[in-house]
């Protein structure tokens, strides 16, 4: 029998094995389908990661090797090679809490099903496919989700292509742009369909704007064309509907299409467990401590919302697995009374976590939560039950930016039952002589 | 030159089902298809629909021939593995006039052969499809549809009819065709670039007695090359949205629209994989376009709405089309001329008649046969069976049991329809092994599922270059000529450092 089990070796679960084992759970295991740990992580050749959590500069494979490194001096276990195939309730009991049964295939344990007390959910997430967006046309060979392109040029030392168009401009898009060009290919355009990218603003300018990669905001693609491989793409403009608007096409002589458009929480075993999904996040709700709708079952990483930064995804990630500890281990009360509900407003798409326990939080939550447009300056204002109970003040809110706050216990101790963040823009007004 | 008894010209599900039902008798037969793999025509873009059968106008070809292939499918299925399950089909009308359509349906059913068939009220319709709109007021029901993988379905056929010694050979594209002192001479030609089967001998010119023209949108030339003109090809193409699994519960049976113009109209169906296939439009184009439109996949959107209003369209995975190779006769062609036979504008119900027409066509063979004093007698043995591993469909006993015997099963390579390196390798194993991707898709289930190969994809192209022993830069996505990959790293070594740049770290 396991405290924990971790299902994903990437940052989410290297971050929740170290913390949970510093809290001081020792049967903890890690189970990876990869050849290796570090997850999406081993492909992301450029820098940038770490500034944050490692107050330092680095590539994706050493930020991995640092998590790495701190989880083989500890005593977790880790499968390599392993896919957990379901997640069970039993009706077993082992010191009081439910016990969880998790059947897994690997080449080296073969099929087994592993018992544990605790689970942390940190499988990542995917990319939205063609069909997503759905782009009429042709059906060649040529069309590569930006992440399965950045797999081929990074891991498997090959290009996809020569001449690339790329639709939407989130960061794996914007990072391929520059790393494609860097390897020999022309990146003739990125093509955003909002009229703001959804990638970080540091991205825009070092990936696009210092190779003179033309960004077209409030276009997209309206047809691929070629039989066999991608001879050409159409892009339109759209209007504020967000449709094409006709008469507006441009056509590009290329052979590849690089898709960055959107990222999806990978929760099939998730849901396949009967945990709660939040529509708006695709992830489950989880309350303050990362724990899911079902008990001891904790989700952290891309596989509850969206990061777009992986010191986000450690931070939060260490808190799971923190929290896992103390489930286990029986640090903190269980908890009768109804939560506080977190909600989104006007202006905020989403907000992690949905669900607060205020007698769990010890000093203060922070709130996660996007913006559904672009902020100059707002203020992120919280009521409940129509009493405004705490304001503060932002400058350049973005979508593509992930935002935070920090909730004090005494700001919470005024919420009652539900928890409302709007964002307030603030229309400057000139100061007259 | 080989010669042989019979060639099906053509690989699709039509010419599959032939090839299947000519091998159970003791005959020489050649399958010739222009592209790299079978069924990569209409036959891998369609709704997966075996028919129950009463759309047909009574008394043609497509309504005696579908009853009775949607009746073999059932028992074949089973026989060689092929994803199949009987859902039945409601046909809905939202009007009293749209209700007369249901009623001439039922009699068409009735006159057809159809069986289990009932007109229900808009309620009683909802009761057993909730999601069905508001404005549904009468509903046919015929329990006996079944939904089926289609390209599986022609696969298996193929498979079977090789291991009973029919010869398939790839990418060969007829491109002469003449009869002489009794015997058709075949001249195809191998396309430029195309991997070839290992035993494949590069032969080009064939002999045989009879020749079967399945040939799909391709059939009316074939047919014109050597007889008078007979039937004009009307291609016509169907869009499609394949929604994910999560969406696969919306309807349980196959939905129809009372249909008021051409063709059954736009339906809302699981298929047998867990999704929800919705479409297809029908519109007039030249030649194989598969291409998809703004403007089509709006209008089938819209239409599905009509009948299940609360479809999810943000959950869909793929777009596709097909194009049916209808003719301007309201039937299928099949015509035996001497010793020449048309198996041609085999358009929808032509996947749940595929069988019969293989009856049919050996039927049309037995009196050449028998006009032409040639022996014509089953075989002593055939082998009539195919069993695949589907490892998610195995229980925890299984499981462990096989990768005990093959650790292969325990490696998932696709992880949203949880498909194993052991299944990918089985394939390569079998009658007809993949050259493509997309044919280890059709073989296994690998990128069918909602990150549609993004994750899989480049692990199948390194297995794909292994197992075919070709560079990783020759895989294919599909056709020849369709490589994944533009060339390895070393082609930048030809290319000049971008302008401008900032000094990268």
């Amino acid at each position: 029998m396991y405290d924990l089990i971790i299902i994903g070796g990437g940052p989410a679960g290297l971050a929740a094995a170290k913390a949970a084992w510093d809290k001081g759970l020792t049967k903890i295991l890690i189970v990876e389908r990869n050849w290796e740990l570090g997850g999406i992580l081993n492909q992301c050749i450029h820098n940038g990661f770490g500034l944050h959590h490692f107050k330092e500069e680095l590539t994706g494979p050493e930020y991995a090797a640092r998590y790495i490194d701190e989880v083989e001096k500890t005593g977790v276990e880790v499968r390599l090679d392993t896919m957990v195939l379901d997640i069970r309730q039993t009706e077993r009991k082992e010191d009081g809490l439910p016990v969880y049964e998790i059947p897994m295939a690997g080449k080296e344990c073969g099929y087994t099903c592993e018992l544990t007390k605790s689970v942390v959910l940190a499988m990542g997430c995917r990319e939205r496919p063609r069909g997503g967006v759905v782009i009429p046309g042709t059906r060649p060979a040529g069309v590569f989700t930006a992440g399965a392109a950045q797999r081929y040029v990074n891991i498997d030392g090959y290009m996809p292509g020569k001449r690339v168009v790329i639709l939407g401009s989130g960061d794996i898009g914007l990072i391929m742009a520059r790393r494609m060009t860097l390897e020999g290919a022309k990146v003739l355009a990125c093509v955003e369909l909002m009229p703001y990218s959804s990638g970080l603003n540091r991205n825009i300018v070092q990936c696009l704007n210092d190779y003179d990669i033309p960004l077209y905001l409030s276009h997209t693609v309206t047809e691929i064309r070629g039989e066999k491989r991608v001879e050409q793409v159409v892009v339109s403009e759209v209007g504020p509907d967000r449709k094409p608007i006709p008469g507006t096409e441009m056509v590009f002589d290329c052979d590849t299409l690089l898709l960055s458009v959107g990222l999806i929480p990978e929760n099939e075993l998730t849901q396949g467990a009967g945990i709660e999904i939040d529509r708006r996040t695709k992830g489950a709700f989880v309350y303050e401590n990362m724990e899911t709708s079902l008990p001891g079952i904790f989700a952290c990483g891309n596989v509850c919302h969206v990061h777009d930064l992986v010191d986000f995804v450690s931070d939060e990630s260490e808190r799971a697995g923190a929290s896992a500890a103390d489930y286990v281990l029986k640090k903190k009360a269980v908890s009768e009374a109804a939560p506080v509900v977190t909600k989104n407003g006007d202006g905020a798409t989403y907000i992690v976590p949905q669900r607060i326990r205020p007698e769990n939080v010890e000093k203060f939550v922070k709130l996660f939560f996007r913006v559904g447009r672009i902020f100059p300056k707002a203020d992120i204002v919280l009521t409940s039950a129509g009493n405004e109970i705490a304001r503060f003040h932002k400058k350049f809110l973005a979508p593509g930016e992930m935002q935070n706050i920090v909730v004090t216990k005494e700001v919470l101790s005024k919420a009652t039952e539900e928890l409302l963040l709007t964002v307030e823009e603030i229309v400057e007004t000139e100061v007259g002589a | 030159m080989e010669t042989f008894d019979v060639a099906v010209i053509g690989c699709g599900v039509s010419g599959a089902a032939i090839a299947y039902e000519l091998s159970k008798y003791d005959l020489r037969t050649v399958i010739l298809e222009k592209e790299n793999d079978v069924a990569t025509g209409a036959t891998k873009a369609n709704s997966g629909i075996m028919h129950a059968g009463f759309d047909p106008k009574p008394g043609s070809l497509m309504a005696r021939l579908n009853v009775r292939g949607s009746a073999l499918a059932r028992e074949v299925c089973r026989k060689l593995d092929v994803p199949y399950k009987e859902c039945g089909a409601m046909v809905v009308a939202f009007s009293e006039e749209e209700k007369e359509i249901l009623e001439r349906l039922y009699r068409q059913g009735e006159e057809n052969g159809v069986k289990n068939q009932e007109i229900l009220t808009g309620e009683e319709a909802r009761k057993m499809e909730p999601n069905l709109s508001e404005e549904v007021i009468w509903a046919l029901l015929e329990n006996d549809s079944a939904i089926v993988s289609p390209w599986e379905f022609a696969l298996a056929l193929a498979e079977t009819a090789v291991k009973n010694g029919a010869k398939l050979l790839l990418n060969r594209e007829v491109v002469g065709l003449k009869e002489e002192t009794g015997t058709w001479q075949i001249e195809t030609k191998i396309a430029e670039g195309a991997l070839l089967q290992k035993d494949d001998t590069k032969e080009t010119s064939f002999t045989a007695k009879v020749v079967i023209n399945a040939a799909g949108l391709n059939a009316e030339f074939l047919h014109d090359a050597v007889l008078p003109h007979r039937f004009k090809t009307r291609p016509k193409r169907g869009q499609y949205y394949l929604l994910d699994k999560i969406e696969g519960t919306r309807v349980s049976r196959t939905i129809f629209q009372a249909p008021t113009g051409r063709g059954k109209g736009v339906l809302v169906s699981p298929t047998v994989h867990g999704n929800l296939i919705v479409g297809p439009n029908s519109e007039d184009v030249i030649g194989n376009d598969t291409a998809t439109s703004w403007d089509g996949l709006d209008k089938v959107n819209e239409a599905a709405k009509k009948s299940v209003p609360s479809i999810d369209f943000s959950q869909n995975i793929r777009n596709f089309s097909g194009v049916r190779a209808r003719t301007d006769e309201d039937d299928f062609v099949l015509e035996r001329h001497g010793s020449y036979i048309d198996a041609a504008g085999i358009c929808s119900p032509g996947l749940s008649s595929a069988l019969a027409i293989g009856e049919y066509v050996t039927e049309l063979f037995a009196q050449w046969a028998e006009e032409t004093k040639t022996a014509f007698a089953k075989k002593e043995t055939f082998i009539d069976e195919r069993k695949k591993v589907r490892f998610k469909e195995l229980n925890a006993e299984e499981k462990e049991a096989l990768i005990q015997k093959d650790p292969a099963y325990a490696h998932v390579v696709c992880r949203c329809e949880t498909i194993t390196e052991g299944e990918i390798r089985d394939a390569f194993d079998t009658p007809i092994p993949p050259v493509s991707l997309d044919g280890i898709k059709r073989r296994t289930g690998t990128g069918m599922g909602r990150c549609q190969g993004g994750f899989c994809g480049p692990q199948i192209a390194q297995i794909l270059a292994k197992e075919l022993d070709i560079p990783e830069t020759k895989v294919l996505q599909e056709l020849t000529g369709s490589e994944i990959l533009t060339g390895g790293m070393a082609d930048r070594a030809q290319q000049e450092t971008p302008e401008g740049g900032r000094e990268y770290v």
